[in-house]
């Protein structure tokens, strides 16, 4: 198929970008979204063009790292899928796409596609783990779990740090993201200790890295490669609230 | 034979090696630790888990990685599970089973010390990722779930559904992150370590490139630890991430590490096939599938009906028939061989007819039946059958399913899937002593980046297993061993002519890239090594093969540095031209990795030499002339010097190595 791509590009964090227009011919079916960047780029490079920047790597929808805002929904149009493994019988011949970075204050672009979410990792530093250290530990199977707890937390774990649900928030609010690994370690028996505190830590570092608050659109939850539910939004509150008050649930 | 290189195993009968020698082993006094300083390359398991670890314990610790995260490295896209001798289940489990079926899986070409103490410490990789909230499959009783995998007859398999790798990542990268917090470890993100620094012969620090912008940094460390993965993407196509290289063990080999069995590749049997041209990746299904999936291809030649239209007694279930004690779950090596075997003799489904069908059918019945009885439905209907057992399916292994469907556009709940096995790890790596301590006295290897424990073939789920035990419990008793040494030394200046040296040099190169402005691209020259690789070096090696394929490398080379295009400048974020270098390490790796092949005039385990084989098509080792590690010392461009180190068996019982 043929395809009008228009990708934002960017030297860098300096500089103002803009859309650039490129045709792209001969893109097969079975290709994902990230190879028809990689045939394009090739291009580019054989035209003496600087090929588009942008991140990647494993390429099965688990490290997190692609993020691109494809038609103006992040990882584009099918739902529970990253950007990698979006494939190309999503498109028809002749479409128009429009390709552009992560918006948010907090995730400054660096070049082109790729943008910097340094400000995740500081959240987790701030309280997003269980203080254990190595050797500490007891026997695995002396803390039964009963498998619903464990399963629901699982599925909180499931979140990957892609930040699309920040880029698909009209206020930017990083609070799916965090409250995922609340819920997580709040829902097993090994996070109770640290519950409140870690809540109120890991908010307050969201606070301080710029990111909007929350007014329940539910655009992060619709927009979640890993469809994390907003019932961990719901969840977060309650421990925030909870922690506020000092009480002890 | 010489014996140039001391593996440093302690004495002692093998079940006691190791608890005599963790304590006995040089300690570091607190106050010592705090002010001695670690570098850590790579946060994966192995990575993660050592500079955690290492800060909790006092050390100074400074981490890198060229993701934008530690969360991404790429062991977070580990599918299956990981490996423990806790022996829930109740099976006959034991550290000396899983010992013994190490040593076997590896095809009896890795070290009884080291093996030993892997099946050791197993267990308590367990106990520490519960603890840090890692969310492993539960029975309705609450207790932990197993599975099994290949190569095995015990079920010693934790994992979390087909994620395994990302949420026991998460939790090394929480624990990591712990310790950024706190101040204990600078975490250097974005970074490429380009050199490593050596004075007097030690290892005291790298060179790192800010990818961002482009900036060469010097950094100082009393020891360097490398755990910077395995060098699959050597083949181009691999089930690997995409940024996955070889740049820091080969920038530690040409500063005079040894590089150790590099010839030893792990092709992975269940993998999706390639679809076309514009293929970048390949992508893995789990191992975890053969536990329930069955292996088939039809019983006639060049066969053109769809799976599900060939009668049940018109498929050759060849493995089940093949190796009835094992059946599905044989080793990878076998399990691969054998799926080539089948479509080189013209039995390949699919339009390209190079795949096999791994089928679920029969395990959706299985299992549906199984819930049909546990709810007490004993008249169920066929397709109530069939809609428990696929729900049931699903939660084992829906990401997989999913995963499957995403790409190829087909279903697998109702056709059997189309599968090839694909480049996947790598066992060789640098070499390391028993302390996990290269040649280079105070640099070592963790991870997949050494070369330690899996011999000629890995077992599945054990390279988690691997990279969490030499993070979490073996660097942090062993590191004392060098740095209680070390107390005296105080903290070098990044002035050091050293340091200025070793820059100089990465930037001279960056410069030489640069400036050839020729016409290919990094990404073609890429390609084409990966198919020099796969045709000669892949799944089946000859003589001829392998030297021809060193000459095309050399060739390759050639072209490489006079014609190879890199736009944009050194100075800014610049991917292709960290490709570029990466493609230029992998180019000098594949020949040694030709070399090493060519070498070894045996066939063991991931490395098939056409010529030595049974006459039934198994490998046929030569343990009279090659029972040794095979490590590699650079002396040059293209010239190696040969230093292997013997391997000695006191325990187990050699023998050819049979899961009929
Ligand atoms: C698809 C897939 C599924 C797998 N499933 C399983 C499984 O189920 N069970 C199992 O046991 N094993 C599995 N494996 C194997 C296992 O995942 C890996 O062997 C293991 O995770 C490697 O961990 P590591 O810490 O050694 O390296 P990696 O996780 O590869 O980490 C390497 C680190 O080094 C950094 N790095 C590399 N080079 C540089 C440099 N020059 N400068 C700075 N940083 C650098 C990277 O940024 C990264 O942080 C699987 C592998 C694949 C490909
Ligand atoms: S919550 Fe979803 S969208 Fe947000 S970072 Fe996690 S996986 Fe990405
Ligand atoms: S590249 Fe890893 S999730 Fe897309």
């Amino acid at each position: 198929m043929n395809l009008t791509l228009k990708v934002w590009r960017q030297k860098n964090k300096k500089v103002n970008g803009k859309l650039e227009t490129y045709q792209v011919a001969g893109i097969s079916e079975d290709m994902s979204f990230l190879e028809m960047f990689d045939v394009l780029n090739e291009r580019l490079v054989s035209e003496g063009t600087e090929p588009i920047a942008f991140d990647h790597d494993c390429r099965e929808g688990i490290c997190g790292m692609c993020s691109m805002y494809i038609n103006g929904q992040p990882h584009g149009p099918l739902q529970g899928v990253t950007t990698c493994q979006l494939h190309m019988r999503s498109f028809k011949d002749g479409d128009t796409i429009v390709v552009e970075p992560w918006r948010a204050v907090a995730f400054p672009v660096i070049k082109d596609l790729v943008v910097d979410r340094s400000s995740f990792d500081r959240i987790i530093a701030s309280g997003g783990f269980i203080s254990v250290n190595t050797g500490n530990a007891q026997d695995g199977n002396s803390l039964p779990i009963p498998k619903d707890d464990a399963d629901k937390a699982f599925m909180a774990a499931a979140c990957i740090g892609c930040g699309a649900c920040v880029s698909a928030c009209k206020n930017a609010s990083a609070m799916l993201f965090v409250s995922a690994k609340v819920s997580q370690l709040a829902l097993l028996p090994q996070g109770q200790p640290e519950r409140q505190d870690r809540a109120m830590k890991m908010v307050a570092q969201m606070d301080a890295e710029g990111f909007g608050t929350c007014t329940n659109t539910g655009a992060c939850a619709a927009e979640c490669p890993k469809e994390i539910s907003l019932e961990n939004i719901a969840r977060l509150n309650r421990e925030y609230l909870g922690a506020s008050l000092g009480s002890t649930n | 034979m010489s014996n140039k290189l001391d593996a440093k195993i302690p004495e002692g009968p093998i079940a006691d090696k190791w608890t005599k020698y963790r304590s006995t082993v040089p300690l570091v006094n607190p106050a010592n630790k705090r002010s001695l300083e670690i570098i850590v390359v790579g946060t994966g398991l192995a990575g993660a888990s050592a500079a955690a670890t290492l800060a909790e314990m006092g050390y100074k610790v400074k981490a890198f990685c060229f993701q934008d995260s530690p969360r991404r490295a790429h062991s977070i896209a580990a599918q299956g599970g990981i490996n423990a001798a806790k022996n829930y289940q109740n099976d006959g489990d034991s550290v000396y089973r899983l010992f013994y079926d190490t040593i076997k899986g590896g095809d009896y070409r890795s070290r009884e010390g080291n093996v030993h103490r892997l099946a050791e410490v197993s267990g308590s990789i367990i106990d520490q990722c519960v603890a840090q909230g890692v969310p492993f499959a539960r029975e309705y009783g609450g207790l932990l779930s197993n599975r099994s995998f290949g190569g095995t007859q015990v079920q010693r398999t934790f994992y979390a559904a087909g994620q395994t790798g990302q949420q026991l990542l998460l939790g090394a990268y929480s624990g990591l992150e712990r310790q950024v917090g706190i101040g204990n470890v600078t975490m250097y993100t974005r970074h490429e370590m380009l050199d490593v620094v050596t004075i007097d012969g030690k290892a005291r620090g790298i060179i790192a490139k800010n990818l961002v912008t482009g900036e060469l940094e010097r950094h100082f460390g009393h020891s360097v630890l490398l755990c910077t993965g395995g060098y699959g993407n050597v083949f181009y196509l691999s089930t690997n991430a995409m940024g996955s290289n070889v740049t820091a063990a080969w920038k530690a080999h040409k500063k005079g590490a040894n590089f150790a069995n590099p010839c030893y590749t792990q092709i992975h049997p269940t993998c999706i096939p390639v679809s076309g041209d514009h293929q970048s990746k390949l992508t893995l299904m789990s191992e975890s599938l053969r536990n329930d999936g069955r292996i088939w291809v039809p019983k006639k030649q060049n066969d053109t009906r769809l799976g599900n239209d060939i009668p049940e007694e018109e498929r050759d279930y060849y493995l089940e028939r093949r190796y009835p004690a094992f059946g599905n779950l044989v080793p990878r090596d076998i399990a691969s061989r054998a799926a080539k075997e089948r479509c080189d003799a013209g039995y390949g489904v699919g339009a390209s007819k190079m795949a096999v069908y791994l089928d679920y059918a029969y395990a959706i019945e299985r299992y549906g039946k199984i819930e049909a009885n546990k709810k007490n439905m004993h008249n169920a209907s066929k397709e109530e059958i069939s809609e428990m057992g696929k729900a049931v399916v699903k939660e084992k292994y829906g990401n997989l399913f999913d995963m499957y469907k995403q790409i190829t556009g087909e279903d697998p709940y109702e056709l059997p899937m189309r599968i090839y096995p694909a480049v996947h790890y790598t066992m060789g790596g640098l070499w390391v002593d028993y302390n996990l301590m290269t040649n280079v006295p105070g640099l070592y290897a963790l991870g997949e980046a050494n070369f330690s424990d899996h011999g000629a073939n890995r077992l599945g789920a054990s390279a988690l297993m691997q990279g969490l035990a030499d993070g979490y419990f073996v660097i942090p008793y062993t590191i004392g061993s060098y740095l209680s040494s070390e107390i005296r030394t105080k903290a070098i200046s990044t002035d050091h002519p050293a340091f200025a040296e070793a820059e100089k040099a990465v930037r001279e190169r960056i410069n030489k890239l640069l400036n050839i402005k020729g016409k290919q691209s990094p990404e073609s020259f890429h390609k084409r090594l990966g198919k020099i690789m796969w045709d000669k070096c892949g799944m089946a090696r000859s003589e001829k093969g392998l030297k021809e394929a060193i000459a095309e490398i050399q060739a390759l080379k050639n072209e490489f540095w006079s014609d190879v295009r890199i736009l944009g400048d050194a100075d800014e974020f610049n991917p292709e031209l960290d490709k570029a270098g990466r493609v230029a390490d992998f180019i000098e790796l594949g020949e040694l990795m030709c070399v090493d092949a060519l070498n070894r005039n045996e066939s063991c385990g991931g490395h098939f030499r056409e010529e030595y084989q049974t006459e039934e098509g198994e490998a046929l080792r030569d343990d009279e002339n090659f029972m040794y590690v095979a490590a590699w010392e650079y002396e040059g461009e293209s010239k190696w010097n040969l230093n292997p180190e013997p391997l000695i068996y006191e325990n187990i019982k050699i023998a050819q190595r049979s899961y009929k």
